[in-house]
């Protein structure tokens, strides 16, 4: 175990499975000569070579037609996508291709492919370049998408993404690169499509990915020191396939949940999130699932506007003490 | 058919009394018209009709008393008679509460097109985030449905809870997990669901016995509202009492000449009262902080009320109700005057509304009329204090060197330490003192 940044863990475990598999290719804009937008590749076109870490042309659905069609031929590439905004000029790559292939051709191939692209917004990068659209990606059958929240899982998810058959979406977040925790000296891939319970609780479950997840995680330390509330915290990890059982188990204890969730909230996760809580605990609710999500508009570039737009603590603390006030379990 | 159930008239109702059906089994009645006056804790009050049709059946007779949510009468609308009320079994079928291996939800396509009579809402332009708390039964006359969460439901079935008569503590009335688990023996019984925090040590019943020949009388609402809210001021309320004394000379002859000057108007007269209510908002518009509410332990700020709204406690025929008068420091002494008397007459008559009870930030207790000296109150919570009048009566006092005989008033204020200290409760009382004592300054 050593201390790491989520961007040192994302570098060292792009390094190690680069030495590990010579299958394995970097693409992607600014990645190589620049040290990557977000510096997650620095030094990588070094010390591997053009072959390996390919800086590509501002072509989006160029690029990441290619590297599905050498995931098609036994190469593993991992694209990186300076932002999830401009993987919206590769969605017919990514959905009609990289999606499609393996069931269309009656599984004579697959895509192990991995697309790495941060979301995030509230960094004043205006509406088209700080949008969570993961949830068009989660939605299509045929893709995995994952979501760490901690340098540990980002190393762990990493690893699993790269060694999987399958195209996965790889959500990184702008405003957890500088992010620091635990993460394991040893390359154990998790398991896509497992959530985690970070927090033991009985009084309600908050459930979150990506940074969210690192919110909910707060507020609930926060609620027990100076409320003495008992929160559970479940972080999804991964969208597509969904741990619905571990949700429902969750809810079963604590009889109400509140999503928090960085997109607009109208067909957001949370919705998906909120069905599936009705459809495996309903007869466990003792209060209506609560989401807590981006206002419904384009974001703001103004900060001031930005901040409001954006899900807040506040908005978060409220929706919990309302759902536990509507239990009659707050006193 | 429509069933009408006993709506919530007040934030502290949890039941309410039927005081008189306006209409029979048998008459129409059209929406909008009185149906039934309900009397609740604080006030009586007359209920009137959603919907329009003919009164089928009352359930609750005049004079009974019965929870929230209970259906007091059915309204014949000329619709379909309704499904059977909740609480009975949903069907044999019920879902079971697990899931499979592999968590299926169900997909279900096509279901649109049954249920699409009603004219659907029109979609708004922003998308909003949708209450999660029904609206309030009352506002619902047409479903009969018992408000209860799923798990409250499940728990319902499997022990055969009738949730007719569970009474929910949850928004607009929902019954949930909280509020039936009194009924399962497994946990220890709910609190009564009151708006005041649960009693530190709720008082030990004292049964009636032959030795001292006691009858057991039945406590109003009002009275059971009192008792509660009191005593938890009481003992949550770290009181504490201050006494004055004003030579209440000038006061009188003030007020007599007054009362000449508007009798010979023909403009009613100002009381003892109502001079000191307009005393007590200027000295409180002077101390701001007396004018204040302490926000519990949690809390890391105490409000301060920038509006003067005084209670005055009022020892109605019914019992004791405090009405408010709002902005008591920028009305006229007749003006308190009228309004006040309004507000008694109401009282009597049990008119007030909730309202006209609410949103007090001083409260003054006069009890100088009933030949009281002096006495101290407790404090009507939220309010930071509360003070206590006795009677003006002409007493010796040393002027100079002679004795001379003047009007003496005594007045106590009890403050909540939490906020008020002793300083800043004796400065307020100097400020009332001077007033009282240069009575011209407070109708000036």
């Amino acid at each position: 175990m050593s201390v790491k940044t989520y961007r040192e863990a994302l570098h060292e475990t792009l390094r190690g499975e680069l030495i590990r598999d010579e299958r394995v290719f970097l693409m992607g804009e600014e990645i190589g000569i620049f040290d990557g937008s977000y510096k997650i590749t620095a030094g990588l076109l070094k010390e591997f070579g053009p072959k390996r870490v390919r800086d590509t042309p501002i072509a989006e659905e160029g690029f990441t037609g290619a590297a599905i069609g050498a995931a098609m031929l036994g190469l593993r590439p991992v694209v990186e996508i300076m932002t999830i905004n401009f993987s919206l000029l590769a969605l017919d790559q990514i959905v009609n291709h990289a999606a499609k292939i393996y069931g269309m051709f009656g599984g004579q191939m697959s895509v192990p492919m991995v697309i790495r692209t941060p979301g995030g917004g509230g960094q004043q990068l205006g509406a088209s370049h700080s949008q969570n659209i993961e949830l068009y990606y989660s939605f299509v059958p045929g893709l995995k998408v994952v979501a760490p929240s901690t340098p540990a899982d980002a190393k762990a998810l990493l690893l699993a993404s790269i060694r999987d058959e399958d195209p996965v979406l790889f959500l990184e977040n702008l405003a957890l690169y500088n992010t620091k925790g635990e993460v394991p000296d040893a390359d154990e891939p998790a398991q896509i499509g497992q959530a985690a319970v970070t927090r033991q609780g009985r009084d309600l479950t908050l459930i979150g990915y990506s940074r969210m997840a690192l919110v909910a995680q707060e507020i609930a330390e926060q609620l027990a020191e100076s409320e003495g509330l008992d929160i559970e915290v479940v972080d999804l990890r991964s969208l597509r396939p969904l741990d619905r059982q571990t949700i429902v188990e969750s809810v079963k204890k604590t009889h109400a949940a509140v999503m928090l969730e960085d997109d607009w909230l109208t067909y957001g996760i949370g919705a998906e999130i909120a069905a599936t809580i009705s459809d495996g605990a309903f007869d466990y609710l003792d209060a209506p699932v609560r989401r807590v999500a981006m206002a419904e508009v384009p974001l703001p570039y103004s900060k001031p506007l930005e901040t409001a737009a954006l899900p807040s603590r506040d908005d978060v603390a409220n929706a919990v003490h309302e759902t536990l006030d509507a239990m009659a379990r707050r006193r | 058919m429509i069933q009408i159930t006993m709506p919530r008239l007040s934030d502290t109702m949890e039941e309410g009394a039927i005081s008189q059906w306006y209409k029979q089994p048998g008459e129409r009645i059209e929406a909008g018209e009185p149906l039934v006056e309900i009397e609740t804790d604080k006030a009586t009050m007359d209920y009137e009709a959603y919907d329009s049709g003919t009164l089928a059946k009352i359930l609750v007779p005049e004079g009974e008393l019965v929870p929230i949510g209970t259906p007091i009468a059915e309204l014949d609308d000329g619709a379909a008679p309704q499904e059977p009320p909740a609480g009975a079994p949903e069907g044999a079928a019920a879902p079971e509460p697990g899931l499979p291996e592999v968590p299926a939800p169900s997909t279900s396509t096509g279901t649109a097109g049954t249920a699409t009579e009603a004219a659907p809402e029109p979609a708004p332009i922003a998308a909003e985030i949708p209450a999660a708390q029904p609206s309030s039964p009352a506002a619902q006359t047409g479903t009969p449905r018992i408000l209860a969460t799923p798990l409250v439901r499940a728990i319902a079935r499997e022990n055969d809870i009738d949730l007719n008569r569970v009474h929910g503590s949850g928004p607009g009335g929902r019954i949930v997990k909280h509020d039936v688990e009194a009924l399962l023996g497994a946990t220890p019984p709910a609190q009564p669901n009151s708006p005041e925090p649960a009693p530190a040590a709720p008082s030990a019943p004292v049964p009636a016995d032959d030795r001292r020949a006691s009858e057991e009388l039945p406590l109003s609402n009002v009275r059971r509202v009192i008792a509660r809210r009191l005593g938890a001021s009481a003992r949550e309320i770290p009181h504490f009492f201050v006494t004055a004394v004003a030579d209440a000379e000038e006061f009188m002859r003030l007020r007599t000449e007054l009362n000449e000057r508007l009798v010979a108007a023909g403009r009613p007269k100002v009381s003892v009262n109502d001079l000191l209510i307009r005393a007590a908002a200027l000295a409180l518009r002077e101390h701001p902080l007396v004018n204040a509410s302490y926000q519990g332990d949690d809390a890391t700020t105490m409000l301060v009320h920038h509006r003067i709204n005084i209670g005055v406690a009022v020892a109605s025929e019914n019992g004791l109700v405090v009405p408010v008068i709002d902005d008591a420091d920028r009305k006229t002494v007749t003006q308190l005057g009228a309004e006040a008397h309004a507000l008694v007459a109401l009282a009597n008559d049990r008119k007030l509304t909730p309202e006209q009870m609410s949103g007090g930030t001083f409260t003054i207790s006069n009890l100088g009329m009933l030949g009281v000296e002096e006495f101290t109150a407790i404090i009507n919570p939220p309010e930071g204090a509360i003070l206590a009048i006795g009677a003006t009566r002409r007493e010796a006092l040393a002027v100079g060197e002679e004795i001379v005989a003047h009007y003496r008033m005594r007045y106590t204020l009890s403050a909540d330490h939490r906020i008020i200290d002793g300083a800043l409760a004796a400065r307020f009382l100097q400020t009332l003192t001077s007033l009282i004592e240069d009575p011209w300054t407070i109708i000036a």
